[in-house]
C-alpha cells in the first residue's frame, strides 16, 4: 500500500498549477517542485557516467551514456523505434481499457451488493495472493502467444488495483451518509449516483492510476515472455539476442520515461476532475 | 386519517412510552426507557442531558429511520414509519457533500419535491439569503469555515419547509463566538420559517436561551427526568436572573454542582413535575 500512500502524498502537496492549460501545467509542477526531485536521478546517471569511463571497464557491458543516447537518436531518426513505442502503447492502452473497465465494474458490483461481496469476495482476495506471472501459461494457452494474448494478459494487470479499488471505495462511504441519504429520501439509485459514487470516485482514481503503472509493466512482460512482435520488449529481445547493451538501457530509459509520463498524466487528470478535495 | 382514541393526539408530535434497545456485544442495552413527550405546533423544544441518555436516539425514532422500538411516536396521530419531507434534521457534523457546491448541496434535498424547476431554484435562493450565504453558491464545503458549514446545512434541511425541524448539537463542533452568534441566527429563523423545532444539545445555556421549553434527560437508562417551561421576557436575556436561575436549575438536575444550590433545586423541581400542573 505504499504505492497509495505514495499518490495521497502527492495530492496532497500539489495544488493546481496557475496555467490554464494541461501542458503548461505540467511545466509549471514540474519547475515548482524544484530542483530537489533531479538530484537522485541525476547523480545515478553521473555513476553511470563515470563508471563507463572507468579503465577496466568494458564498454560492451556497460555503454556509456553517449552511446545510448547515440543509439537513441539513430532508433528515432534512422530507424523505427518511434513505430515500437507506439505499438507497445497501443497494446497498452488496449490491455488497460479492457482490464479497467471489468475491474471497476466488478468492482462496483461487490461493493455495492453484498450478496455479491459474500459470494465473491473471498476467491478474488484468493486470486489477488496468486502472482500475475503465474498466469502467462494459462493465457498463452487460452489466446495465444500472440496480440490477443498480450493484451489479455495487461488486462489481468489493470483488472487487479482496478478491482480492490474501486470495491473498497464504494464499500467504505461512511454510514452518516447513508443515514443523510435516508433523510432526503434519495432511494436506492439516488443514494449510488448522488453519493456513492462521488464518494468513492477518488479511490477508484487510485485504482486507475495504479492500473495504468501495472498495465505497463505487464506490457514489457508480455512481450518479453510471449511471442516476439514490435514493441520495446520486442526490441529489447532483438538487442539481448544481438549482444546491445546499450540498445537494451537505451529501452530501460524509454520504459521509465513513458512510465513518468503515465504518471503526470494521471496526477493532472485526477486533481482536474477531484477539483473539490484539493479546493 | 383515523381519529386516534388518545387525548395525547392533539399534539403534533407524541412520543408515547417509548423505549429503545440496542445490542451491545450481545448484550441488550436500554438506550431509552418510557420516554413520553408531546410537542405542540410550532413549539421549540430543547432536549438536554448527557452523553449516552438516548437524545440523538429520540430523534433517529422521530425520523423514522429505525422503527424497532418500544411504544409510539405519532404525528398528528398517524404512527412513524419512514423518513419524510415533513421532517429535517441538522447533524453536529455539517454532513455536507464535499463534492457538490453550496447551492448543489441545498438543492440535492429538493430532489423528491414537487416543485418546478425553477420554482426550485427559487427556494434554493431563497434559502441561501436566509442563511446569509447567497455569496457563496459556488463555493464548495471545503473552502467554507465550520460555522458557514453548518449555516448551508441549516439552509438545506429548510428547503423543505419541513413541519419538523430536528436539530442534533447542530453547534456543538464551532467555536464559542461562533456558536453564539448562530444561536441567533436559529432562532431568527426557525420563527421565520414557522417551524416545529426540537434541538438535542450539550450545552444548557444554549438549551434554556432557545427552547420553549426544556426537557431534561437522564442516563441510564435514557429517560425524561424533568420538563421544565421557559417562558417570559427574560429568557432570552442571558445575563437576567431568570434565565441564570433557570441555566443554574437544569445544571442541578444534571448533577452539576453549581452555586452550592443545586441540591435543593434539583428537590424543588422534582417535587414540582411530580405534582400535577
Amino acid at each position: 500500500m505504499n504505492f497509495t500512500v505514495a499518490l495521497g502524498a502527492a495530492r496532497a502537496k500539489s495544488r493546481p498549477g496557475a496555467g490554464p492549460g494541461l501542458l503548461s501545467r505540467l511545466v509549471s509542477k514540474l519547475g515548482a517542485s524544484g530542483w530537489r526531485p533531479w538530484l537522485a536521478p541525476l547523480a545515478a546517471l553521473l555513476v553511470w557516467e563515470i563508471g563507463a569511463h572507468l579503465p577496466g571497464v568494458d564498454a560492451r557491458f556497460l555503454p556509456s551514456l553517449e552511446a545510448v543516447a547515440v543509439r537513441g537518436w539513430r532508433g528515432f531518426v534512422h530507424d523505427d523505434l518511434f513505430h515500437h513505442v507506439l505499438a507497445s502503447l497501443g497494446r497498452d492502452l488496449a490491455g488497460f481499457v479492457l482490464g479497467a473497465c471489468a475491474g471497476v465494474s466488478a468492482g462496483l458490483v461487490l461493493g455495492f451488493s453484498p450478496l455479491a461481496q459474500r459470494a465473491l469476495g473471498p476467491t478474488l482476495m484468493t486470486y489477488r495472493q496468486i502472482s500475475l506471472f503465474a498466469w502467462i501459461p494459462l493465457v498463452s494457452m487460452w489466446f495465444g502467444g500472440n496480440e490477443a494474448g498480450k493484451i489479455a494478459f495487461i488486462a489481468m494487470a489493470a483488472f487487479q488495483p482496478t478491482l480492490v479499488n474501486s470495491w473498497r471505495g464504494v464499500a467504505e462511504v461512511p454510514k452518516s451518509y447513508r443515514e443523510l441519504s435516508n433523510v432526503l429520501l434519495f432511494g436506492r439509485l439516488g443514494f449510488v449516483w448522488l453519493i456513492a459514487l462521488p464518494c468513492a470516485l477518488p479511490q477508484i482514481f487510485t485504482g486507475l492510476h495504479s492500473a495504468l503503472i501495472c498495465a505497463w509493466a505487464g506490457t514489457v512482460g508480455a512481450e518479453l515472455l510471449f511471442n516476439i512482435a514490435p514493441g520495446i520488449g520486442g526490441q529489447m529481445n532483438e538487442g539481448q539476442q544481438l549482444f546491445q547493451m546499450d540498445r537494451l538501457l537505451l529501452c530501460i530509459l524509454l520504459l521509465g520515461g513513458v512510465g513518468l509520463l503515465f504518471n503526470l498524466l494521471a496526477r493532472a487528470a485526477e486533481r482536474r476532475l477531484l477539483r473539490w478535495r484539493t479546493l | 386519517m383515523t381519529a386516534p382514541a388518545r387525548e395525547t393526539a392533539a399534539h403534533a408530535l407524541d412520543i408515547s412510552h417509548v423505549s429503545k434497545r440496542f445490542l451491545v456485544s450481545g448484550r441488550k442495552m436500554l438506550a431509552l426507557s418510557g420516554v413520553d413527550l408531546h410537542v405542540d405546533e410550532g413549539e421549540f423544544v430543547s432536549i438536554v442531558g448527557a452523553s449516552g441518555c438516548g437524545k440523538s436516539t429520540l430523534l433517529r425514532l422521530i425520523l423514522g429511520l429505525d422503527t424497532d422500538y418500544e411504544g409510539e411516536v405519532r404525528i398528528d396521530g398517524v404512527r412513524v414509519k419512514t423518513p419524510g419531507l415533513d421532517r429535517a434534521i441538522v447533524f453536529q457534523d455539517h454532513r455536507l457533500l464535499p463534492w457538490l457546491n453550496v447551492r448543489s448541496n441545498i438543492a440535492v434535498a429538493l430532489r423528491h419535491s414537487p416543485l418546478g424547476k425553477a420554482e426550485k431554484a427559487e427556494r434554493v435562493d431563497a434559502q441561501m439569503r436566509l442563511v446569509g450565504l447567497e455569496r457563496f453558491s459556488d463555493a464548495y464545503p471545503a473552502q467554507l469555515s465550520g460555522g458557514m458549514a453548518q449555516r448551508v446545512a441549516i439552509a438545506r434541511a429548510l428547503v423543505n419547509r419541513p413541519r419538523f425541524l430536528l436539530l442534533d448539537e447542530p453547534l456543538g463542533a464551532l467555536d464559542a463566538l461562533t456558536r453564539l452568534r448562530l444561536q441567533n441566527e436559529l432562532l431568527r429563523i426557525v420563527r421565520q420559517e414557522g417551524a416545529t423545532a426540537i434541538l438535542v444539545t450539550h450545552d444548557v445555556d444554549e438549551a434554556v436561551y432557545l427552547g420553549d421549553r426544556v426537557v431534561v434527560m437522564r442516563p441510564d437508562p435514557g429517560r425524561v427526568a424533568t420538563v421544565l417551561s421557559v417562558s417570559g421576557p427574560q429568557t432570552h436575556d442571558r445575563s437576567s436572573p431568570g434565565f441564570i436561575g433557570l441555566r443554574d436549575q437544569v445544571l442541578a438536575l444534571l448533577g452539576v454542582a453549581y452555586n452550592g444550590a443545586e441540591l435543593s433545586l434539583a428537590r424543588e423541581a422534582d417535587a414540582r413535575e411530580a405534582a400535577p400542573a
